[in-house]
């Protein structure tokens, strides 16, 4: 598709583009499955046809300024719903018929309805608190986001970076015992950057000195770094009580912001390790697109050659960029032993880095585009655990599963071919 | 469009010294710088490198080690008795529970390890088939976990709750699994096929659905919850769809194995004897080229990911209808998906090759449970050993440069055999 209309670009201005793309189905066909799901589980198998209300609560208890609670009724608030989803795929099918794009607040807002209606629907006769469901949202998200931020600097520079599991088990690792031996977490958060700074270096040297191939560097690193963190966890931090028990950073209330209503609970009563996403993010997006260093690791991703040519040094561009990627992935390893659980457990990371990746890819290899995805995936996760209190209508393991399918569909519907940097996975050799 | 903006993934292992060095002289300078610089000395050299590896961790934390290296200075000898004790030891167990126990009365029981090697091998072999298959079509499979449950379920399902004479019951049994298997991995070639979503997202995510389905269905009445019983396990196969034991009863190894030799045989046969196969090899090496020559690449995906998703199911099989018979839970799949990627990666994608990682690997596991028991070593540290095994294979560079090994096909400048050969893949690769 691309190309044709590239090869339109020279032409004038008045000259009517010939438009020869090809009609897409695909987010006509993904929103119709979504319709014809809300039209059976809304009204088929409608929940509180006796009047039954699904109440939101907005605020918290120890909120400064209180919005009162919102009740739907749970079955109209579904009939609603359900006809508003089948209107906008039909204005979608009409647009693909019509060959105009359709906007991206169209998607939008049809995830928003949905949501709204499941919600409504899940929730019918009982609470669902909306702050706690977000906060647990972005924590949970918290190492996602670091490992997807990783992984996009590592990538951006064209290196796969499939070991982002590594880097956070290795940063989990040994931010519980530097924190446990020296008493200080702070250090503990050092110590994660270290580590999973190591493990990226291992993994530079491998695929840019060695010319490994990338991904089988990336998966042995996995399975070295379980393995030797099991190992260790077994044989010194089992048998010993005090290498394992670092102090878990405590919530800290960022003074007003933290009492906007629903955004302020959200996003500024959170533990440091958030608060240190939120500048990470903002680091890495300015890195990226806005400094001369980030317009060459673009340049060593897309094309090492012409990089090369006008004088950089791809292989050292490329170290640097993996090695800061895994820096920041390991920090985001201390999530799992600083900011959650409080001690480190074999296998703790149990695949987070694995989702990680596929924020990355889902993300398009953007930083903000990535941080989305994960915070879907975090979303979701979190949307279980809620759901698993106030009792879910649907078995609980098709409520764990919801994220992952809808991730299926997105990644199918919605975001199609995501484009790798040009040279990702392949070594430069001069 | 598809295949220009298909990413990163594809694995052509490192390119194999000892081809290159066939067509020189047969001097016997050259040959004996073959056999040093070639790729069996390189994989033993990496064995024993990653075995020296692990002694030092098992030295470090060992406790009588650490005892002795307190006084190190007044009595050395002490230390280095310790450090050769705990490693003799752990790794006398090793081969023990691995090969052969020489300690046993009889030949018949000394002989017992060795099929257990088998029996663990079994399904790593099946499992990292599929997964080599995969990467020969320039795919990534990492949703062994989810093939190999879906499979296991089907093929359970019909061992215990369908009644058919002996014989046609395995056969009945081992379809089922293996249509399992194709299905879940065929899911995931279609949508690349059709949709463009990356494999590695949609096997990911695929692994969650899979589970989580499993442990609905295994706590669903009238589904896969054995009868009368609370907990989420199936019941007992029934003896018609058992895989009957090779040996007799006194040893663990079971017909499947024989299964997993006439899969090596398929796919070794599929790959460079099938018309299929080389489609197949032709799309991993280069998909652009493939589908100027009339190649559809599109279905390629599609079989290639089936076959593998059958041949990871297969594994799947091997685990409820002849390792664990008496009824599975979830976790029946015991990590052999994500190991089956090292056991690929270290058979370099080729089906012998895959055959003998297995085994190895196998006698890893089963001497690892050994080393487990008797030495109080935690069996993680086979994990690391693997890990750095496939690591060390990866990069010959490496491990000549550890040990000064010649260049195969070189006299005086070192390295340049391999960059040149890279460069040409590099090239063949665009």
């Amino acid at each position: 598709m691309s190309t044709i209309t590239q090869s339109t670009a020279p032409a004038p201005v008045s000259v009517r583009k010939p438009t020869a793309q090809i009609r897409s189905w695909k987010i006509p066909i993904t929103f119709g499955g979504f319709a014809v799901l809300s039209l059976f589980l809304f009204i088929v198998l409608g929940r509180g046809q006796r009047g039954d209300l699904s109440t939101f609560r907005l605020s918290q208890g120890r909120d400064l300024i209180q919005l009162p609670a919102v009740a739907l009724p749970t079955f109209i608030t579904g009939v609603v719903v359900a006809i508003v989803l089948v209107v906008m795929t039909v204005i979608s099918a009409w647009l693909v018929y019509r060959h105009t794009k359709i906007p991206i607040v169209l998607s939008i807002l049809f995830a928003l309805f949905f949501l709204v209606g499941f919600l409504a629907w899940a929730a019918s006769g009982s609470t669902i608190p909306v702050p706690g469901l977000l906060i647990g949202t972005v924590t949970l998200s918290a190492p996602l986001i670091f490992g997807a931020l990783g992984g996009v600097l590592s990538e951006r520079a064209g290196v796969v970076n499939v070991a982002i599991e590594a880097q956070l088990l290795a940063g989990a690792f040994s931010s519980a015992i530097v924190a446990s031996a020296t008493g200080n977490p702070y250090l503990g958060l050092l110590a994660a950057m270290v580590a999973g700074g190591l493990v990226s270096m291992v993994l530079a040297a491998f695929a840019l000195k060695y010319l490994v191939d990338q991904v089988i560097v990336g998966v042995v690193l996995n399975v070295l770094v379980i393995g030797l963190t099991s190992f260790l966890y077994s044989q010194v931090l089992a048998p010993s009580k005090n290498l394992n028990s670092p102090d878990v950073f405590p919530r800290i209330d960022i003074p007003l912001l933290s009492e906007i209503p629903i955004i302020g609970p959200v996003l500024f009563r959170q533990t440091i390790i958030v608060y240190v996403m939120y500048f990470a993010i903002a680091f890495v997006f300015f890195l990226l697109f806005r400094t001369k260093w980030g317009l060459r690791v673009r340049a060593v991703g897309e094309h090492p050659q012409a990089a090369d040519t006008v004088g950089i040094n791809v292989n050292r561009t490329r170290f640097m960029a993996v090695t800061l990627g895994g820096l920041i992935s390991g920090f985001g390893g201390a999530y799992f032993t600083l900011g959650a659980v409080g001690a480190f457990n074999k296998e703790m990371t149990n695949g987070m880095g694995f989702i990680a990746l596929a924020a990355v890819i889902f993300g398009q290899w953007h930083p903000i585009k990535a941080t989305l995805a994960a915070l879907l995936f975090g979303f979701a996760t979190n949307l279980q655990n809620v759901l698993g209190i106030i009792g879910s209508p649907v078995p609980s393991e098709f409520m764990l599963m919801l994220p992952y399918v809808v991730t299926i569909f997105a990644v199918a519907g919605f975001v199609g071919r995501s484009r790798a940097p040009a040279a990702d996975g392949k070594p430069y050799i001069k | 469009m598809s295949d220009l903006s298909a990413p990163t993934v594809p694995v052509s292992p490192a390119p194999e010294p000892s081809k290159d060095a066939k067509d020189d002289s047969g001097r016997w300078g050259q040959t004996l710088r073959d056999i040093t610089g070639g790729s069996a000395m390189i994989s033993i050299l990496a064995v024993v490198s990653a075995l020296v590896v692990g002694a030092v961790l098992i030295a470090f934390t060992n406790g009588r080690v650490q005892e002795t290296a307190g006084y190190f200075f007044s009595r050395p000898l002490d230390m280095a008795q310790a450090v050769w004790d705990a490693v003799a030891g752990a790794y006398s167990a090793l081969f023990q529970g691995s090969i052969y126990n020489f300690r046993a009365k009889n030949f018949l029981t000394a002989i017992r390890p060795l099929t257990e090697t088998l029996t663990f091998a079994t399904p790593l072999i099946a499992a990292g088939l599929g997964v080599g298959l995969a990467f020969r079509v320039g795919m990534f499979n990492i949703g062994g976990r989810g093939q190999m449950l879906i499979a296991a379920g089907a093929a359970g399902y019909v061992a215990f709750a369908v009644e058919l004479p002996a014989g046609i019951h395995l056969i009945a049994a081992i379809l089922a699994g293996l249509l399992g298997g194709a299905i879940w991995g065929g899911v995931v070639g279609l949508l690349k096929a059709r949709t463009g979503a990356h494999e590695v997202i949609v096997t990911i995510m695929l692994n969650f659905v899979a589970l989580y389905l499993i442990q609905f269905l295994l706590r669903t009445p009238g589904a896969l919850q054995a009868p009368g019983s609370n907990n989420p396990k199936t019941p007992a196969m029934l003896s018609t769809a058992i895989f009957p034991d090779l040996f007799g009863p006194r040893y663990n190894l079971h017909a499947g194995f024989l299964t997993v030799i006439a899969a090596t045989i398929f796919v070794w046969w599929l790959l460079s004897r099938s018309n299929l196969g080389f489609q197949f090899r032709a799309v991993g090496q280069n998909p652009r080229a493939a589908r100027v020559a009339g190649i559809n690449v599109k279905n390629v995906y599609m079989y290639a990911m089936a076959i593998s998703g059958a041949l990871v199911g297969l594994a799947g099989i091997n685990q409820v209808l002849g390792t664990v018979t008496t009824g599975f839970g979830s976790g029946i799949d015991a990590g052999i998906g994500f190991d089956a990627i090292t056991v690929a990666l270290l058979g370099r994608s080729k089906p012998w090759g895959i055959f003998a990682a297995g085994i190895l690997f196998g006698a890893f596991k089963a001497g690892g449970f050994a080393m487990q028991a008797a030495e109080g070593v935690p069996i993680d540290i086979v994990v690391v050993v693997q890990a750095l095994i496939v690591l060390f294979i990866a990069a010959p560079p490496l491990v000549r440069a550890m040990f000064h090994l010649p260049t195969p096909g070189t006299t005086k400048t070192p390295r340049t055999r391999t960059n040149n050969s890279s460069k040409i893949n590099e090239v063949a690769a665009k």
